[in-house]
């Protein structure tokens, strides 16, 4: 058991900042109601450093305070799908060594979803921060499907061109339509048929690989995640799926 | 501050972007689109939807039985055979009366009937416009750069108070972003909405609910808080009749944005954009172009070159549609990777030159967004920079970047601070740019110099091969679209002999400026 709370300067304080807008207007009473606030979330020590007036009727804090409660991290798990990533050559030499034909994968922004940054970053040749994107990989068949993919289009596609990796993304994340693109996604594969045939991978700025398990996903990819990771979850995972 | 720039490429760049427009200008002329007709029969006063929902524009060029002679001659014809006004001979249509066959009246007879409704289309509009200008002369707007943020609740009422929150701290622009699938809607949505994701539909009513808290919030201050919506995707000529008829003060429209970001057919684009700038011009908006999205889908250094280019042809298009260079709001962004060293050097060297490439233009500069990480401390600094490069280069029109970036769509605190932020940098260093010059030859001149030729050669590329056929060789945004793929090509029309559109007759011929 490892107990841990927030680091102030000094083990154990419990310190952190919040900010945050109340929708009233500023006065030393909102000032006082923003404390007690933060003290009816179970904080003490709390130190209003900021309010001011940003609004008619609203006003903005700025917030120290302590917190009593900590968490035993020995308990915690989380397993990344980001793990000793390959570069290029070595994922090629898997393929070819372990899986022995090209990879198939399709990408797309699903849903009315029209961010697609995050998926041109792993995808398009070019990369990210000098990583190359899967196209330019000798053993992956890249089809990036672009924008506002409806789920159903893409379930046909993946059908029709026997895919064997599919990398969805999702960049909006208003009232949940993120987690109903994916879902659905996960559900009509399944409902399909294709689930298990297929390699099922989320990305996106807010999605974590422990997300993207309890949405029935094998991997998911959040911020900073580079091609090769990406490349090399995939190659290992077709790898296990050939028999030796 | 000024570079040290070749003016004579700068005329190069500007005959090459007309030579490269030309071609596509002579297409225009022959070619209409559902969405211009659309435009031209809610410009004549149509508007509401059927009891299933769909609105009458679409339900009148539906029942065209000559699509390509217009929407105006079958308007024209039925007022002077029925003597209603054109929108009773929409509610008639969806009664079930069916459209008469223009052919059967006298095409003067039709013209003159339909005068009267096109001659009050054309008043309304500039009736919009004066009362813009009389209220931007009673309520002068804070000196340029103009701040300006974003919306983008699902909800106009949400988003109304959010826009008057905002302009309470100091914006100066209000864009309500749209949901984010309405530029592949090949309709305008109708009525007030509460729905929507990533964004607000942009429909006429939303338009005047916001315009209404938006003037009332600018009496209060005493400084004119300008409206911004969206006339892109399917229906930029619509959405452009809409704005002038609300008096919205800008929109984006970008000639080729909708092409390469959003798989829309290239010759729908293209007509619809110019009739949607006939529409800007005689309205006093001012377009936002979209260069801003080269950057985000790509290297921001690499990309520079692309984006001068870009500038140059959406003038040149703008141009076409008689729009004066005031109203011509050419984008860029803040784009370049913050882990780059001297990054903001070349950040000034592209601000600049746009600066000077285009004098009298207001330059639109798009904030930092595809380097947000979350890590909202360092994206307030990067967005600080972002401040401080467009307040030295005068740049026109400021979207100021949120320190949630990347995170959610703003919380009312965060655009506050983003507005703080700006204030705070832009005041302090207002006459910055002034007092400082160029060092001859150093990292920034040479790097604009460098930029600005690479245009030229990528200006010269595509005249020689022609706009649409580079655009299929993946010379834009590394995409490549067929002249005959994307969405809404099956609604561009060739226009036949007996092709009638008032407004395009009133508003501007095509001929190079």
């Amino acid at each position: 058991m490892k107990l841990v709370k927030p680091y102030g300067d000094t083990l154990d304080d419990g310190a952190l900042q919040l900010s945050f807008t109340l929708p009233i207007e500023w006065s030393e009473a909102a000032d006082e109601a923003a404390r007690a606030l933060v003290a009816k979330m179970g904080f003490t020590d709390v130190a209003v450093a900021d309010g001011r007036k940003i609004a008619a009727g609203f006003s903005f804090f700025v917030v120290y305070a302590r917190t009593p409660v900590a968490i035993d991290v020995s308990t915690i798990v989380a397993p990344s799908a980001t793990r000793d990533a390959l570069d290029m050559d070595a994922v090629d030499e898997l393929i070819r060594r372990r899986v022995g034909r090209k990879i198939r994968i399709a990408g797309a922004c699903i849903g009315t979803d029209a961010h697609t940054v995050g998926i041109d970053a792993i995808l398009n040749m070019k990369g990210y921060k000098g990583d190359y994107g899967l196209e330019r990989y000798h053993e992956f068949e890249v089809f990036n499907l672009g924008a506002q993919i409806a789920v159903e289009e893409l379930v046909r596609f993946a059908k029709d061109r026997r895919i064997d990796a599919l990398l969805v993304s999702q960049v909006v994340t208003q009232k949940g339509s993120d987690i109903a693109n994916f879902t659905a996604l996960a559900e009509l594969l399944e409902a399909e048929g294709l689930r298990d045939g297929i390699i099922l991978v989320a990305g996106g700025p807010r999605v974590t690989n422990l997300l993207a398990a309890e949405l029935g996903y094998d991997a998911g990819f959040g911020r900073g995640t580079l091609p090769s990771d990406v490349a090399t979850f995939i190659a290992r995972r077709m790898a296990e799926r050939v028999p030796a | 501050m000024e570079l040290r720039i070749d003016s004579a490429a700068v005329e190069q760049a500007r005959r090459l972007a007309a030579a490269i427009v030309d071609p596509i200008a002579d297409f225009i002329a022959g070619h209409t689109t559902v969405a211009v007709e659309r435009a031209v029969v809610r410009l004549l006063g149509i508007d509401g939807i059927d009891a299933d929902g769909i609105p009458l524009p679409n339900r009148v060029v539906d029942a065209l039985t000559d699509p390509a002679g217009g929407a105006a001659r079958a308007l024209g014809a039925a007022v002077a055979e029925t003597g209603r006004a054109p929108r009773d001979v929409a509610l008639a249509l969806v009664a079930g009366e069916p459209l008469p066959d223009p052919a059967a009246t006298p095409e003067a007879a039709l013209r003159a009937a339909l005068a009267p409704h096109v001659t009050r289309a054309l008043a309304h509009i500039d009736a919009r416009r004066a009362e813009r200008d009389a209220l931007i002369a009673r309520l002068p707007q804070a000196p340029p750069p103009l701040l300006y943020v974003i919306v983008a609740s699902g909800n106009i009422y949400e988003d109304r108070t959010a826009a008057v929150a905002a302009a309470e701290a100091g914006a100066q622009i209000i864009a309500v972003i749209r949901s984010t699938a309405q530029s592949l809607l090949d309709y305008v949505p109708h009525g007030a909405t509460t729905e929507g994701f990533g964004g607000t539909y942009a429909t006429q009513e939303n338009f005047r609910i916001m315009r209404a808290a938006l003037d009332a919030v600018s009496e209060r201050l005493g400084r004119y808080v300008m409206l911004t919506n969206y006339a892109s995707g399917l229906c930029m000529p619509e959405i452009a009749a809409l704005a002038a008829f609300e008096r919205l003060d800008m929109l984006l429209n970008d000639s080729m944005y909708g092409i390469l970001f959003r798989d829309i057919n290239m010759q729908r684009t293209f007509v619809d954009q110019h009739f949607s700038r006939l529409i800007n011009t005689r309205a006093g908006i001012i377009i936002n172009t979209g260069e801003d999205n080269y950057l985000t889908t790509a290297d921001a250094v690499e990309q520079a070159p692309a984006v001068l280019a870009s500038q140059f042809i959406n003038e040149a298009f703008a141009h076409r549609a008689g729009m004066p260079d005031a109203q011509i709001g050419l984008g860029d962004a803040y784009e370049i990777d913050p882990d780059l060293e001297d990054g903001f050097l070349l950040q000034v060297a592209q601000a600049q030159l746009a600066r000077q490439c285009f004098p009298a233009a207001p330059l639109k500069y798009m904030p930092p967004t595809k380097h947000m990480t979350g890590d909202i401390f360092k994206g307030h600094l990067v967005d600080a920079m972002f401040n401080l490069t467009s307040v030295m280069t005068n740049q026109t029109i400021h979207l100021c970047g949120m320190l949630t970036e990347a995170i959610h769509t703003p919380f009312l605190g965060d655009r506050a601070l983003a507005l703080a932020n700006a204030r705070y940098v832009m005041g302090t260093a207002r006459h910055f740019g002034d007092e400082i010059g160029f060092k001859p030859d150093g990292i920034i001149e040479t790097r604009a110099r460098v930029v600005l030729g690479e245009a030229v050669a990528l200006l010269g590329r595509v005249a020689e091969r022609g706009l649409m056929e580079s655009i299929a060789a993946k010379t834009f945004a590394d995409v490549s679209r067929l002249p005959d793929g994307g969405r809404g090509f099956d609604g561009v029309l060739a226009k036949n002999a007996t092709y009638w559109n008032p407004f395009e007759d009133a508003l501007r011929p095509l001929a190079p400026a």
